[in-house]
């Protein structure tokens, strides 16, 4: 069995460590390009969301390197990823791939398929390793995030464009061959110090600005167009408010027992939004007040066109704007989003940002 | 003859290239040129220096650039400036009257909405997913009735009845045309009634959810078309403003930002009205070096390459000139 999984983002690094220490034979996809893309939207049915058409083309490309098994999650909820599962099943089956599905959920949905389904990943595998590999996974995946979320902090004041973006893959490269926890500390020490080294000094105060939405759109590079590395290339500090390492605590862990609570978020979109709509549509709104709150200077919305949880979002977004006072950008993607608007439209969104300091209109 | 101190402001478009020079003292308009793009960006670039040329002589202060087609203007041009043309329109708009709290931009393949406050720009919105809403929309149905684009608006203005079109999107507004005029309705009231769903559509798509307040000015090619203007103005309720060069405010605002960063002792990195005898040729490949697959595009003046753009780890890259804040 050689088992491969879709992309999202660095995630790829510590689900590798994960099944590899099982003893799995991995297919790690290839990067997602335009040729994954066009894959998705050949195969994937054409009103389906961004997210399903790029993963589809991951696994299309990754059964052509070999692979055989594909390890998805679900889930439940207006948000359509509860059926990616099921829909990239049948697809692949219709296409003949014979690439088997193997979906992990929250227990609470289906025990009887997931029993099934977890037998299957680990049929003679060494189950006693799991928590080691769980330990390994988990403290790439950490590391990972830090470094990332370091490399928004460094990038506007790097003193090359285009170098922090360039550490920062050899960072990840460094995260990934690492063979034990210990090798992944040290990784990540180094990937450190090596970010840090790429910033001029003296460039204290930039402009910062909040990302919320929809989890795999903020987290892929590729279907984001590279908006954190258009952000910061433009002189903003990017405060993401997704993160992988939070999802897994509270999905994952919390929800699968039943432990998760969303009181949190919905104390910070109180007055705007009272309850889960899904997907991170209540996540969006409260994090956009959380960082109006933190003093950001502007929030970037993103999307995927017709994501039902962030439409709705949307729509909240501009009176959480009006109310705080805080410009907030909304930003949809789909195979047809073309890199000039997007741009353009982050220019404008710094400028008028700037508005009170380096650039005001002298009327 | 004595040289004329100017800034030229470029808005290299999708469907226009516009040429503005701006007096420096006054900030009033010396020449524009509005020139179809007709798909030759570089072509219609070079053909409007020619033009300027002819004109002057000029001494050029500065060179601001914007519209989709800004990183190649100022390639070529050797531009001091280049600014997205959200923020050029916005410049513009301030400019000739700092009173303009909105600004409506129908251009040929996007619209946008910008709010401003104090002076500065606090809010915006361009078309996403559909045309519906732009000129483009409008040149087409002109085209199927066999009416001219600059008739377009007095026609629809002899209305007296406006027919209801549905011009979600322009495929269905052409069959919903077709069988109004089959129903027997006359061609001025189906104009009439394209004015008011293009109206609709741009603000239900561009302008949905934001505030419209006065002074509101009207700009893009589309503000020439006066039955739009009017259909804006009974669907705002409120006065709508044409200004003077409404069709050139994107070269407009490009110039006065030239200007804006023109200090006296800087020099301009301006390439002299000398690269309207040069040829200028764009190749473009797709570098395979990494799975990245980026597209690199590069710009030559008579064989030499000028710049370079595209590749994301910055491998070709030329500089021309930085973009974004200025």
């Amino acid at each position: 069995m050689k088992i491969t999984f879709p992309h999202m983002g660095s995630l790829y690094i510590a689900v590798e460590a994960l099944l590899q220490e099982l003893g799995h034979d991995v297919v790690v996809p290839p990067p997602t390009t335009k040729r994954t893309l066009e894959l998705g939207v050949r195969y994937g049915p054409e009103v389906a969301c961004l997210p399903f058409k790029v993963m589809i083309g991951n696994l299309l490309e990754a059964r052509a390197l070999g692979a055989d098994t594909v390890l998805m999650i679900g889930g439940t909820g207006p948000c359509r990823l509860g059926y990616y599962a099921e829909v990239q099943r049948q697809i692949l089956e219709e296409l003949g791939t014979g690439l088997e599905v193997l979906v992990l959920e929250q227990p609470l949905e289906n025990p009887a398929r997931l029993r099934g389904d977890l037998r299957e990943l680990f049929r003679g595998r060494r189950v006693s390793r799991l928590p080691w590999a769980l330990y390994i996974a988990w403290e790439k995946l950490k590391a990972c995030e830090a470094l990332e979320e370091l490399a928004l902090v460094v990038r506007p004041r790097e003193k090359a464009l285009g170098l922090t973006s360039q550490v920062l893959a050899q960072a990840l490269r460094e995260v990934r061959e690492a063979g034990g926890v210990r090798a992944v500390h040290q990784a990540l020490k180094l990937g450190k110090v090596a970010l840090r080294d790429t910033g001029a000094p003296g460039k204290d105060r930039v402009h910062r600005i909040g990302v919320v939405g929809e989890i795999y759109t903020v987290l892929e590079p590729f279907v984001n167009l590279r908006l954190e590395e258009r952000l910061g290339q433009l002189g903003a500090e990017v405060v993401r408010t997704i993160s992988v390492v939070e999802w897994v605590r509270n999905h994952v862990l919390k929800g699968s027992v039943g432990l998760y609570k969303t009181t949190k978020l919905e104390r910070s979109a109180v007055g705007y939004l009272r309850g889960w709509i899904g997907g991170h549509g209540l996540e969006s709104v409260a994090r956009a007040n959380d960082l109006a709150a933190d003093g950001v200077d502007g929030v970037v919305h993103i999307l995927p066109f017709t994501c039902m949880p962030e439409v709705v979002a949307q729509a909240i977004l501009e009176g959480v704007a009006r109310d705080r006072e805080v410009p907030i950008l909304s930003l949809v993607v789909d195979e047809h989003t073309a890199e000039a608007g997007f741009q353009t439209r982050l220019e404008a969104f710094m400028d008028l940002i700037r508005r009170s300091e380096r650039w005001a209109v002298h009327v | 003859m004595c040289e004329r101190a100017v800034f030229l402001g470029v808005d290299l478009g999708s469907v226009s290239t516009n040429l503005v020079l701006l007096d420096p003292y006054t900030d009033e308009v010396v020449v524009k040129l509005y020139l179809r793009t007709n798909g030759a960006p570089i072509q219609a670039l070079v053909k409007g220096m020619k033009q300027l040329a002819d004109r002057g002589p000029w001494e050029v202060l500065g060179v601001g650039t914007t519209g989709s087609g800004r990183q190649l203007a100022a390639a070529i041009l050797g531009a001091d400036v280049v600014k997205n043309e959200i923020t050029a329109h916005a410049v513009a708009a301030i400019k000739h009257n700092p009173a303009t709290s909105t600004v409506i931009e129908i251009g040929g393949q996007d619209s946008k909405i910008i709010l401003i406050r104090n002076g500065v720009v606090h809010d915006f919105a361009m078309n996403t997913i559909c045309a519906a809403g732009t000129g483009a929309f409008l040149d087409q149905q002109a085209a199927r009735l066999g009416i001219a684009i600059e008739e377009f608006g007095n026609l629809a203005l002899q209305s007296q009845h406006a027919v209801r079109i549905a011009g979600r999107c322009t495929v269905f507004a052409e069959s919903d045309m077709i069988h109004k005029q089959q129903l027997g309705h006359g061609v001025a009231d189906i104009l009439a009634g394209l004015c008011q769903a293009m109206v609709r559509n741009y603000l239900s798509n561009v302008a949905k959810g934001k505030r419209i307040a006065p002074v509101v000015l009207f700009q893009g090619g589309v503000a020439a078309n006066t039955g739009i203007r009017k259909a804006l103005e009974s669907a705002l309720g409120m006065e709508v403003e044409v200004p003077d060069h409404y069709d050139v405010m994107g070269a407009v605002g490009a110039a006065v930002l030239a200007k804006e960063r023109w200090t006296g002792a800087s020099r301009t990195r301006f390439a002299g009205f000398a690269i309207g005898d040069s040829s200028f040729a764009s190749t473009s490949w797709e570098c395979s070096d990494c799975p990245n697959h980026c597209e690199i595009v590069q710009i030559a003046r008579d064989g030499t390459p000028l710049a370079c753009w595209g590749s994301r780890c910055g491998k070709h890259q030329l500089a021309g000139v930085e973009n974004g804040s200025a």
